[in-house]
């Protein structure tokens, strides 16, 4: 019995090795010598940092703008949604359902033409090539994700909760935050690291409401990297391993909230 | 509490009356302000996109347009233009193909990844974590990737193929036969990781003495999984099916990431005609009528969408 049980495990880890080989060959070539693109060896016997070099030294402050957003786009995301998520759980307030259905519907709307839009009107108001633009529109997966997550867990919290605060004198401002942040702290983590994903893998927004190098997110860095042609694949793969950072390290510290994270995309 | 102050003051009852409904109309306003930032963000972010893109699609909409101001109606013209052009039914068989093989792919996989962690073994929670890797990276990153593994010359795809005698040097993203089939794949190994997952958990809901009970009767296997596991996992199964279906109608960036859709319009969808029309050729209205025709097919399946999920809700 215990065998056949190691047994799946080796073909579980043939299955893995299979799966996640296209991550190990972004990781092997970002560690060749010289970039040569002709024969990369399968090892990487002879590791070389030179393309990590050279990707922090040209892309270093799209990381950082990628970092900037991303994190902004948490802040600003969790401000607007974690009331909204609260009022949808526990108020019975006209309208909670028009809202519900709208962020449903609003998965439908495919990023071309939200960005289609955005762009007459960022260029009206001076938002292109913009840090809050970027934030702005980088919060529209962000947002709804939140709201349906954080109020599915908020509807878990007893009503008499709040109301023994209530009794006691606190208004639904300091109830909300005196009592019910810190009861959904899990949830608003969870929130914020996907909100964080989503915003620092974005593409479509920073390719279509960037125009210069001014603001200029890594993964649009790294698209550059590939318009053209590719004589140095280290550094590629060096971007894109640095690209990837964010989410093995999400994986490994806050699997828990990563874990919860997936589930309640189906509930999404 | 100023409110309270009041309520609690030895009054009239009529003025007390008054108080309290005063009292609540604030408590009311106090609840909808709650509300109101989303609100904002969503009609300004989701909206206003939305109205904006209908109305440009009856315009000519181009970058003279952010100089002199000016947008001309010109009627049905860009959706004529749109339809009329020898890309649009390429890139619709191809939002198609591309829909259909990724889902296809991706729930099959994914499905039998989910079956296959159901078993307890060691290390399953480890594996099944670093499973879910492809999904949590950039999309960009997994493009640029791909697109080195499946390079005609270098790429390990063909040195491995070429190795074990198996293929000359197929051009997976250069050639009009391959490129399609390409990018399903890579979608496909995007999309296997939020299959698996959520099917997964629909797994780990069906109660395990409905197994003990099927076996009794004497189904176990092949004859389990469809008497017992389908048809209690077919809830979660329409819910996965259909929001695969809305996510992967609008892909971009994948598509933009290994071929640009090309060669020749072979990887070509609605969603990257839609982004070339508006941002490589500048005509804003066009590509908004090409996208406002791929809101319209996201739409029909919305229907699906609420329907799985409220059926999801329900049960």
């Amino acid at each position: 019995m215990r065998v056949s049980r190691w047994a799946y495990t080796a073909i579980g880890i043939l299955i893995l090795a299979v799966l996640l080989f296209p991550l190990y060959w972004m990781l092997n070539v970002s560690l060749q010598p010289g970039g040569s693109a002709v024969d990369t060896s399968w090892l990487p016997l002879h590791p070389s940092f030179h393309g990590y070099s050279t990707a922090l030294s040209q892309q270093g402050r799209n990381l950082v703008t990628s970092l900037v957003v991303a994190l902004g786009s948490v802040v600003f995301s969790l401000l607007v949604a974690t009331p909204a998520a609260y009022a949808l759980a526990h108020f019975r307030v006209r309208g909670a359902n028009v809202v519900l259905f709208g962020i449903l519907i609003s998965q439908m709307v495919p990023g071309i033409v939200v960005a289609n839009a955005l762009y007459s009107a960022y260029n009206d108001l001076g938002l292109l090539n913009s840090i809050p633009g970027l934030i702005l529109a980088d919060s529209t997966a962000g947002i709804p994700f939140a709201i349906l997550i954080v109020r599915a867990f908020m509807a878990n919290i007893p009503s008499s909760v709040v109301e023994a605060a209530r009794v006691d004198g606190a208004g639904p401002v300091r109830a909300f935050r005196s009592i019910v942040l810190p009861m959904s702290r899990n949830a608003l983590i969870t929130a914020g690291l996907f909100t964080f994903l989503f915003t620092w893998g974005d593409f479509l927004f920073a390719l279509t409401l960037t125009t210069t190098e001014d603001v200029r997110p890594v993964t649009l860095g790294l698209f550059q990297y590939i318009g053209a042609y590719v004589n140095d694949w280290s550094s590629v793969m060096a971007t894109a391993v640095l690209a990837s950072i964010p989410a093995v390290v999400l994986l490994l510290v806050a699997q828990k909230y990563v874990a919860a994270g997936t589930t309640g995309g189906a509930v999404k | 509490m100023a409110d309270l102050q009041v309520a609690t003051r030895p009054a009239q009852d009529e003025d007390r009356s008054k108080a309290n409904r005063s009292a609540r109309t604030r408590e009311r306003a106090l609840q909808l302000s709650f509300l109101v930032p989303a609100v904002v963000y969503l009609i300004a972010f989701f909206g206003y996109p939305v109205v904006k893109n209908v109305v440009m699609g009856f315009q000519h909409y181009t970058t003279a347009t952010f100089y002199t101001g000016k947008a001309p109606w010109v009627g049905l013209d860009n959706y004529a233009a749109v339809v009329g052009s020898a890309v649009f039914s390429k890139a619709v068989v191809n939002t198609v193909l591309f829909t259909a093989g990724s889902i296809a792919g991706q729930f099959a996989i994914g499905l039998g990844l989910a079956v296959f962690f159901r078993r307890k073994f060691p290390l399953s929670g480890v594996l099944r974590s670093l499973l879910l890797l492809p999904w949590l990276i950039p999309l960009i990153v997994s493009g640029t990737v791909w697109r080195w593994i499946l390079d005609q010359d270098n790429g390990a795809l063909n040195r491995f193929l070429g190795a074990v005698h198996i293929a000359d040097r197929p051009g997976w993203l250069t050639s009009t036969a391959l490129a399609l089939i390409a990018v399903i794949i890579v979608n496909i190994w995007i999309g296997i990781p939020f299959n698996a997952t959520i099917l997964y958990g629909g797994l780990q809901d069906i109660p395990e003495e409905l197994y003990e009970a099927a076996e009794m009767d004497g189904a176990t296997g092949w004859r389990a999984f469809r008497h017992v596991t389908w048809p209690l996992l077919r809830p979660v199964v329409g819910v996965v099916l259909v929001l695969g279906v809305v996510y992967t109608i609008k892909v971009l960036d994948i598509i933009l990431g290994l071929t640009g859709g090309g060669p020749a319009n072979a990887t070509q969808t609605i969603a990257t005609q839609s982004y070339q029309l508006s941002f490589q050729q500048f005509d804003f209205g066009q590509g908004a009528a090409l996208g406002n025709i791929l809101i319209v097919i996201s739409l029909v399946f919305a229907i699906l969408y609420l329907r799985a999920n409220r059926r999801a809700v329900d049960e």
